[in-house]
This record gives C-alpha cells, sequence and structure tokens, in this order.
C-alpha cells in the first residue's frame, strides 16, 4: 500500500517535472515578452534593462532551475500584462473555479451514478429510455449552447437566475466564498449544470453500460441461486462490481472539469481561472499561461492520486497485489 | 414414464413432461421436449449428454434461473409433492439456496470477487435461517471446516481470490450447501478443475451430500464422474431424455444406441489398445431438428418407423430408453 502511493506519488512528480519543462519553454517561443510590455518605440537600453529584470539574460538551464524552484514555491513571476504577482492573481481566482468544479463533480458523479444504475435496472422502461435519450443531447450538445440556453429560459425569460458573475461574496480569510450568500448560491446554479451537464451525461452512460456488463457475470447468476434478492444483488453486488472501472472514467473526467472550466466561465463571465488564461492567451501573457498550465497538470496529478487510492479501498485484489509486492 | 424410484423413498423432485422453449424472430425453438425424470430423497442423479443437449437448462429450469427469450412451455416440476414451476418470482427466491441450491461450473467465476467469503456465507445464511450475526458466522466457520479448508475461522475473513481453484469450489459447495436444501443441482462442478482436484471434490460431495440425505443432480459429460457418484443416470439428446436407468446398467449395457455410442467413448484399462468408439456427426442444431427419432441420422440401426415417429421412453432391462428397436411390433414389423 505504501509502496505503492509512493511509487504514484514519484510518478506524478515526473509528471510535473516534465509539464514544468514545456510551459517554461512557452517562454522562449510565445512571442518576446519585452516587445509586448515595453511597446515599439522602447530604447535598446530599456530592453536590456527589463530583460535583466526578468531574468531573461541567464543561459537556459539556469532560467529552468530557476523557474522550477519557484514553481515549487507557487511562484510563477510578474504578469506581463497586470504587473502583478501571478501567484497573487491566481490566488485570487482559484476559489471562484473550484467552488464551481467540485459542485458540478459532486453533481455530475452523484447524479450520473443513479440515473446510470435506474437506467441500467429498468433497463427498457420508459424513464430509462427517455433519460437515455435524453443523455445523448449532453453528449452531442456543446457546453456552451446548453449555457447560452439556460440563461435565455432562467435568466432573461423567467428571471429567476442572474445570468453572470458570482453574485455576492463572503471573504473566509483569503478564501472568497459564494456559497454563503443568496445571491452567490443563485449565481452559481446554472454555470455549475452547463459545466456538469457532459460529465453526468458520460458518466451515467459508463454506468448504465458497466453494470449491464456485470449483471451478466457468473457471480450475480450464482447469488441468485443463493436466493439473494434482486435489490440486494444490484445494489450490494453488482454495483460496487461497476465503480471500479468507473472511477477510472469519472477521475479523468472530474480533473478534467476543474481544469477546463474556461468555456463555462467565459459564457458566465465566471470571474475563475479559465477566464484569466483566456486573457492571458490574447497577450500572451506567458507568466500566466506558464502557471495555469502547472495548475492543471497539478490537478489531474492529485485526481490520479485520488483515483488510485479508491481503487484500493474498492479493490481487495489490488490490496493483497500491493502486500505480495511487499514480500509479504 | 420414469424408471421407478429406489423403494421406500418418495420423490424429492418430480419433473413431468417439461417443455422448453426460446421465442426467437425465426420462430419458437424447443430446447426440452417433454422431460420427464424423478429424484428421490438422497439419491443422486447423473444427467449427461454432449454440450447442447439441454441438460444444463434443465437445471436452470428446475432452480427458476431462466432467462428471456427463454420459457417454460409445458409441464410440471414438483418439489416434495408441491408445484414450483408456476410460483411468483420471490416464492421462487425463497426456495433457491433454501431448498434447492447450486453449484456452477466455474469457482473461480461463481464467486463475488469484492466481497469476503465471509460476507458470502453469512449473507446466505442469513437470508434463510435468519440468524444474528455471531450465530451466522459461526456457523460459517463450520461450514468451511466441513468442506476442508483449513483454518477457518481465519480463511473465513479472506476474499475469493486468495483461495485457490479447487479450494474455492469448496466455498461454493459451502455456500450452496448453507441453508441445509433438500436438493443440490450440480452443473458440471468439477469441468474447470485440475484432474487430481476433480476426484476431492466429488468424494467431498458426495459425503457432505450423504450425510445430509441431500439429493443431488449432478450434470456432467465426464461418464468416470457419473459412474463414481450416481445411483441412477439419465442420458440426454437433442433435448430429450433418451435413456434413464440404474448406473451400473446404462455403462454396462446401454440399451439406446446413443447411450451405447457414449459409453463406447469411455477409454478404458481393460480395453487394451482398440480404438475408441466414436459416433459420427454432430448433434442437430436446435432449428435443424430431425422428424422422428432425433438421433436416426446418426444411428447405424435406423429403420423404417426412426424417421416417422418419436420413440417414446419404454421399458428396457432395468431401465427406460427410448428406441424404436426395443418395440417388438415395430422391429417385428419391418422384419416382413
Amino acid at each position: 500500500m505504501l509502496a505503492y502511493s509512493l511509487r504514484s506519488l514519484a510518478q506524478g512528480a515526473l509528471v510535473l517535472v516534465a509539464v514544468a519543462f514545456i510551459a517554461f519553454s512557452m517562454f522562449r517561443f510565445v512571442g518576446d515578452p519585452v516587445v509586448n510590455m515595453l511597446g515599439q518605440e522602447a530604447t535598446l537600453q530599456d530592453r536590456r534593462e527589463l530583460t535583466e529584470r526578468l531574468g531573461l539574460d541567464a543561459p537556459f538551464p539556469v532560467q529552468f532551475a530557476r523557474f522550477i524552484g519557484n514553481a515549487a514555491r507557487g511562484e510563477f513571476g510578474v504578469s506581463y500584462r497586470q504587473g502583478r504577482k501571478v501567484s497573487d492573481l491566481i490566488r485570487e481566482r482559484l476559489p471562484a473555479t473550484l467552488e464551481l468544479a467540485l459542485l458540478s463533480a459532486i453533481f455530475a458523479t452523484g447524479a450520473g451514478i443513479l440515473l446510470g444504475v435506474y437506467a441500467a435496472i429498468n433497463r427498457d422502461g420508459f424513464l430509462s429510455n427517455l433519460v437515455m435519450t435524453g443523455s445523448l443531447v449532453g453528449v452531442s450538445l456543446p457546453t456552451f449552447l446548453i449555457g447560452i440556453g439556460l440563461i435565455y429560459v432562467f435568466a432573461v425569460e423567467l428571471r429567476w437566475l442572474p445570468s453572470f458573475g458570482r453574485g455576492e461574496t463572503v471573504a473566509l480569510g483569503w478564501w472568497n466564498t459564494g456559497l454563503l450568500t443568496d445571491s452567490g448560491r443563485k449565481s452559481l446554479i446554472m454555470p455549475v449544470l452547463t459545466l456538469g451537464f457532459f460529465q453526468l451525461t458520460l458518466i451515467m452512460r459508463l454506468v448504465r453500460a458497466e453494470m449491464l456488463e456485470v449483471m451478466r457475470a457468473e457471480f450475480i447468476r450464482f447469488a441468485r441461486a443463493r436466493g439473494v434478492g434482486e435489490r440486494t444483488i444490484q445494489l450490494r453486488h453488482a454495483l460496487r462490481n461497476t465503480l471500479i472501472p468507473v472511477v477510472t472514467i469519472a477521475g479523468l473526467q472530474l480533473g478534467s472539469v476543474i481544469a477546463f472550466a474556461i468555456v463555462t466561465e467565459t459564457v458566465f463571465q465566471w470571474p475563475g481561472l479559465g477566464a484569466l488564461f483566456v486573457n492571458a492567451v490574447q497577450f500572451a501573457d506567458v507568466p500566466v499561461m506558464a502557471a495555469y498550465l502547472m495548475f492543471v497538470a497539478a490537478v489531474f496529478v492529485v485526481v490520479n492520486l485520488i483515483v488510485d487510492l479508491t481503487y484500493f479501498a474498492l479493490d481487495p485484489r489490488l490490496r493483497s497485489g500491493a502486500r505480495l509486492a511487499k514480500g509479504h | 414414464m420414469t424408471a421407478p424410484p429406489p423403494p421406500g423413498a418418495a420423490p424429492v423432485l418430480e419433473v413431468r413432461d417439461l417443455v422448453f422453449e426460446f421465442r426467437t424472430r425465426r420462430g419458437v425453438l424447443r430446447a426440452l421436449d417433454h422431460v420427464s425424470f424423478d429424484i428421490a430423497k438422497g439419491e443422486v442423479l447423473g444427467v449427461v449428454g454432449e454440450s447442447g443437449a439441454g441438460k444444463s437448462l434443465t437445471g436452470a429450469a428446475i432452480i427458476g434461473l431462466i432467462e428471456p427469450p427463454g420459457r417454460i412451455a409445458g409441464g410440471e416440476i414438483r418439489l416434495e409433492g408441491a408445484r414450483i414451476d408456476n410460483l411468483a418470482p420471490d416464492a421462487m427466491r425463497r426456495i433457491r439456496g433454501r431448498r434447492i441450491g447450486m453449484i456452477f461450473q466455474d469457482p473461480l467465476t461463481s464467486l463475488n470477487p469484492l466481497f469476503r467469503v465471509g460476507d458470502q456465507l453469512v449473507e446466505t445464511i442469513q437470508i434463510h435461517l435468519g440468524l444474528d450475526d455471531a450465530a451466522a458466522r459461526a456457523r460459517a466457520i463450520a461450514l468451511l471446516a466441513e468442506v476442508g479448508i483449513p483454518a477457518p475461522e481465519r480463511r473465513i475473513d479472506g476474499y475469493p481470490h486468495e483461495f485457490s481453484g479447487g479450494m474455492r469450489q469448496r466455498v461454493v459447495i459451502a455456500l450452496a450447501l448453507a441453508a441445509e436444501p433438500d436438493l443440490i443441482i450440480a452443473d458440471e462442478p468439477t469441468t474447470a478443475l485440475d484432474v487430481s482436484v476433480q476426484a476431492q471434490i466429488i468424494t467431498l460431495l458426495k459425503r457432505l451430500c450423504r450425510e445430509r440425505g441431500t439429493s443431488v443432480m449432478l450434470i456432467t459429460h465426464d461418464m468416470g464422474v457419473i459412474a463414481e457418484i450416481a445411483d441412477r443416470v439419465a442420458v440426454m439428446y437433442a433435448g430429450r431424455i433418451v435413456e434413464i436407468g440404474p448406473v451400473g446398467a446404462v455403462i454396462r449395457a446401454p440399451r439406446h444406441p446413443y447411450a451405447a455410442g457414449l459409453m463406447g467413448a469411455i477409454p478404458s484399462l481393460e480395453g487394451g489398445r482398440a480404438r475408441l468408439l466414436q459416433i459420427p456427426g454432430a448433434m442437430p442444431r436446435l432449428d435443424r431438428i430431425p422428424s422422428g427419432c432425433a438421433f436416426r441420422p446418426r444411428c447405424g440401426q435406423a429403420f423404417a418407423p426412426c424417421s416417422e415417429r418419436v420413440p417414446p421412453l419404454m421399458a428396457a432391462g432395468s431401465g427406460l430408453a427410448a428406441c424404436w428397436l426395443l418395440d417388438a411390433d415395430m422391429t417385428a414389423e419391418a422384419a416382413r
């Protein structure tokens, strides 16, 4: 177990270093920040000074080592566009994105598993056919369209929910939360639905397919032959076997929810990291882009670690495999 | 229609004219055609035949584990005199495990990999016997000891993958016996096991069922297993029973040409180096079953009546066989 976790951690660290290298390379290949910051009319003297101040005159390995060292401390330098520390910008924006993404993730997994199990159990029922057909819409409609549709219905026509922004937020230390005010909660509803809808349909279809597969297994037939009731078979014996493959896919999907909330944040003008990144791309604001890239990588590494640990909790075969690996 | 049960014992299971059909797009396929037999209390009935003869299907129909589009289209199944083929699903569920236990072929896939062996045993015991946790666990440990699992009080907390194939089949037997059923249906219980383990499992099954007076319907295509454990044997071909009788008689002097072919295909130590007999051809598919006797195209002794009418089971020696050769009128008429 410990050895397994350590190996996962080491792999994660390796991934982060590789991504750091790519992020760092951007500084060299995506435009010239000095020109961007000073404009066309700057003197050579000005340029040289800024180049030195930004540390762009040092040799490549030194710059990379400096970058990694700073990144490990969460420092990504100063935004070319806003002239503020990237770490401050990220800290301001992070709560908005995390609240949105985590709520979407909970919504997508919870509702996805429930609906998937329902559709698998009542295979040919009217409701499950309806749900399955509806899920096709979710898989095929682009996210922004769902967002715009929701805005049209609930903000423009019905006027129940605000169409953009986070509403009022309350500061808990440096964390600005929208969960403690009415307007904050109302503002969350549509973005959460929009961001979670695709994952919801995906998880639901996956759960349904896996569960139907498991229900054909021999041990399910044997459980029936032992006289176990159908509900117990479905919710105790089949569901746990269903969740093992679902955890992998769902985990990666949830990573991408946190990492790529960009479209949803743009549609709802959500003041999160996605919006920050979009602005950074337009301006070739490399430090912000690099920081965002590292953030995404870190999210995936962490999610993967959680997925691995969940496996352990779910599958006894892995636990004893790890025990064997330890020479038990 | 069936062989007389051993004297002094009322049948635990009676199957009468069981017809099983699959409704498919291309019509109705008849997989079991008027299958009738009894199993007496404490008796072991072996059921043999080629793959697709309907052995497993008969077992599944008895315990009520049939899946659409298959359905029982006729006949009766009685357990200690009461019909069970037309019970409501929940009533049938209470019979499964409690009064009829089942053992499947592959012990590697019969157990849920994510649950401890003990969890699955305790679950079964509590469903049927309503014991509290401690009593159920004690009973589970006793059962594991009885099926020959060493250190059962420790192994009960193991997961299925921590057991070998033979040990897993012992666990499966413990599960099938957990609620002391009257009848065990064992569907190829040794086929997936190593040869060295097969004999152990068969001996164990035989001993446990004898001690408890449990009847067994043993489905297999291994005549050696039948000879070892069965009291009577039923030979199935293309959805029908073609011969049924005491195991010694059927093995030594089979009356039906198909049964004779099966017995001729068993290697024997005394047989020297003679070539094993082989039945030419293959069993017909369900949608191509010939008229009259289904075995006719493969039978070396077929004559006129075989293509006209299905032979019924008739008395032959100490058992019954379904072959026109045993009918004096038919053979006399053909000789004229």
